[in-house]
Parts: structure tokens; C-alpha cells; sequence
């Protein structure tokens, strides 16, 4: 007996992707815009987080989903402690959040509450990219003392992203980077990337970023009483 | 380190296709992989002889099509290879690129006995 070719042509992260979308309409449906944040580790995730909160809790609601690779809460906690509704999704040691892990996050949390609902994914600038989640944003941030390589290293995470922050700018005039070699990656990678260069420490460009996001939360929907 | 969600998902794509098409065994698995998608193939292998015992796709041989991650120079129209480092068009040296191909994963096919 000999094989048989069966053709298939299926995408491997076709069952993710369904998820996301249904996660996508979930949120669509209580009026809620949503972004994913993806960045290395300790380049500010949580700080650009905090940040967005401080200029926005007064104007919109905004709710955050934290993913870790362990049950450490040191994030959720901080935002908590800010009076935003938070919740932790523990990966079980994975290296990303994926679709069906955002939708049992998004089954405990209070979603008729919120405006804005922040994902915080896994520090790692490999495999989050490839999972998407079914947020209206996939947000990527760099920090200047990672170096100004990272488009040429990662171009995949540069392609797979329509925001991007560069946080820690403060530290520009102690560190070799190139903004120019770093920006030549990122456009040829992403020609139509938008980006906001930042700095968490001193608040200089955080506004820029916050009001575009606000503008894009009320392009959405209309803020909730 | 994601590759063993992505082989399970393989499993699945690849069983499920099997069942509708009546087999008893797949033998082969046939899986096209860009550069720029980000998996290790060799890891893919080794999760693959894991999960996939007591399967119908039990013992089937993966292998795996690389796609290069190919870029089109929107100012000469010059096509090249990214290799190694990202680059500007080695032609004309304009930064002005696109990336034409190199971010395939899918399943292809499978090979199966009835």
C-alpha cells in the first residue's frame, strides 16, 4: 500500500487566531478598546503602564490584564494599588500569552466597567508576536539601553506590531545608540509603524502617547459614565 | 520556546485532516516555515515524537519546507536575501524596503495510509 497525499494548506496558529477573534468580538461588544503591550523584559513594560494610568484614569475607565510566567503579583499589585482593576493571568512558566489565555482572563474580569483594557504580555521579544490575542493593538516597547540593534536582531517582532514606544530616552546621552541605525530597521521592516519615544522616569513625550491613545479609545466608543 | 503549543497545534491540524480522509496511519507531515516565523524545527522534532505517541500520527515524519525571508527594494526594484543582519539594498543602498515572503507557517500537507 502506498501513501496517499492528502493537501491541507491550514495556517499552524489557525485555532489561536479563532480565539482571538472571538476574544476581538467579546470586547467589541461592551464598547472596549483594548491594546497588547509586548516588549523584552525590564524594558518598562509596567512603568508605560503606570504612566498611561496616572494621565488617564480621570477621563476613562481602564482595566489591566497582567500575563507572568510565574505566580508573582509584584505588577498587579502596583496597579491595583492605583485604584485600576487588575487581574493576573500565570502562564504556568510559558513564554507568551496566547488567545485562550486572554479569554479565561477576560471571563473574571469586569468588563462592563472599562473603557480601556491594557494586556501586559510575557517580557520576551520572540515568541508573543506570533499569538495574537484579538486586541484592537499590538504595542511594542524598546528602551534605549537595549541597544539599537533589536530591528536588525528581531525583525519579526518589529513586522508584527502598529505601535511603537522607545522608552528610557533620559538615558540617551550616557548610552551608544544609533536613533538613526535603530529607526532605518524599523522602517524597513514596518514602514507605517507609529512611534512614540518616552521616558517613564521624567514624563517627557508620555503625553503625546496617552492623548493619541485616548483619541483612539473615543474613536471607539464613548466613554462609559 | 513556544514550539510546543505549535506542535500541538500541528497534531491537531494534522489528525483532524487525517479522520476526515479515513486513514489508519500519516506517515508524513509536510510544513512550509519562513524564516522570519521564529521556530526552531529541530525543537518542533522533539516535542513532535513526545506528543504525537499513541496518534494516528504516531512515528510520522516531519519535514519542514524554509521559505528565506526575501526583500523588494521599492527604489531600484532589487530583490535579495535577508541573511544574517537586516540591510539596506545592497544595489542602490536605499532603506526603502518591503518584505515580499519569509513569514509562511502552515501545514501543507500530509501523507497517509488507508
Amino acid at each position: 500500500m502506498s501513501p496517499e497525499k492528502v493537501a491541507v494548506v491550514e495556517k499552524i496558529l489557525s485555532a489561536n487566531d479563532q480565539v482571538a477573534q472571538l476574544n476581538r468580538a467579546r470586547l467589541e461588544t461592551k464598547n472596549i478598546f483594548s491594546i497588547n503591550i509586548m516588549a523584552s523584559p525590564g524594558a518598562g513594560k509596567t512603568s508605560v503602564i503606570m504612566r498611561t494610568i496616572q494621565n488617564l484614569q480621570n477621563t476613562i475607565k481602564i482595566g489591566v490584564i497582567e500575563g507572568d510566567t510565574a505566580p508573582v503579583t509584584i505588577d498587579a499589585d502596583k496597579i491595583t494599588q492605583a485604584g485600576v482593576p487588575a487581574i493576573q493571568i500565570n502562564t504556568g512558566g510559558d513564554c507568551h500569552l496566547d488567545a485562550v489565555m486572554l479569554a479565561s482572563g477576560l471571563e473574571q474580569f469586569p468588563l462592563s466597567d472599562i473603557d480601556l483594557l491594557i494586556v501586559e504580555n510575557v517580557g520576551n521579544l520572540i515568541c508573543p508576536v506570533a499569538f495574537q490575542l484579538g486586541t484592537h493593538l499590538n504595542v511594542l516597547i524598546a528602551s534605549i539601553p537595549e541597544g539599537d540593534d533589536k530591528p536588525y536582531k528581531y525583525p519579526a517582532m518589529y513586522r508584527g506590531v502598529d505601535i511603537l514606544i522607545i522608552n528610557k530616552i533620559d538615558l540617551l546621552p550616557y548610552i551608544d545608540f544609533n536613533m538613526d541605525y535603530f529607526l532605518q530597521g524599523v522602517r524597513m521592516l514596518n514602514p507605517e509603524l507609529v512611534s512614540f519615544p518616552l521616558s517613564c522616569k521624567t514624563g517627557e513625550g508620555v503625553k503625546s502617547w496617552t492623548e493619541w491613545l485616548l483619541q483612539r479609545v473615543r474613536q471607539n466608543s464613548h466613554p462609559k459614565e | 520556546m513556544h514550539e510546543l503549543s505549535v506542535t500541538e497545534s500541528i497534531l491537531e491540524i494534522a489528525s483532524r485532516h487525517a479522520k476526515q480522509a479515513e486513514a489508519i496511519k500519516v506517515t508524513d507531515i509536510h510544513i512550509v516555515l519562513g524564516r522570519l516565523s521564529s521556530i526552531v524545527d529541530d525543537s518542533v522534532q522533539f516535542y513532535w515524537d513526545i506528543i504525537s505517541e499513541n496518534t494516528l500520527c504516531s512515528g510520522a515524519k516531519l519535514h519542514f519546507k524554509r521559505i528565506p525571508a526575501m526583500l523588494l527594494c521599492l527604489n531600484c526594484q532589487y530583490e535579495y536575501q535577508l541573511e544574517g543582519e537586516l540591510m539596506p539594498c545592497p544595489k542602490c543602498g536605499s532603506p526603502q524596503v518591503k518584505v515580499t515572503t519569509g513569514e509562511e507557517f502552515w501545514l501543507d500537507s500530509i501523507e497517509i495510509e488507508r
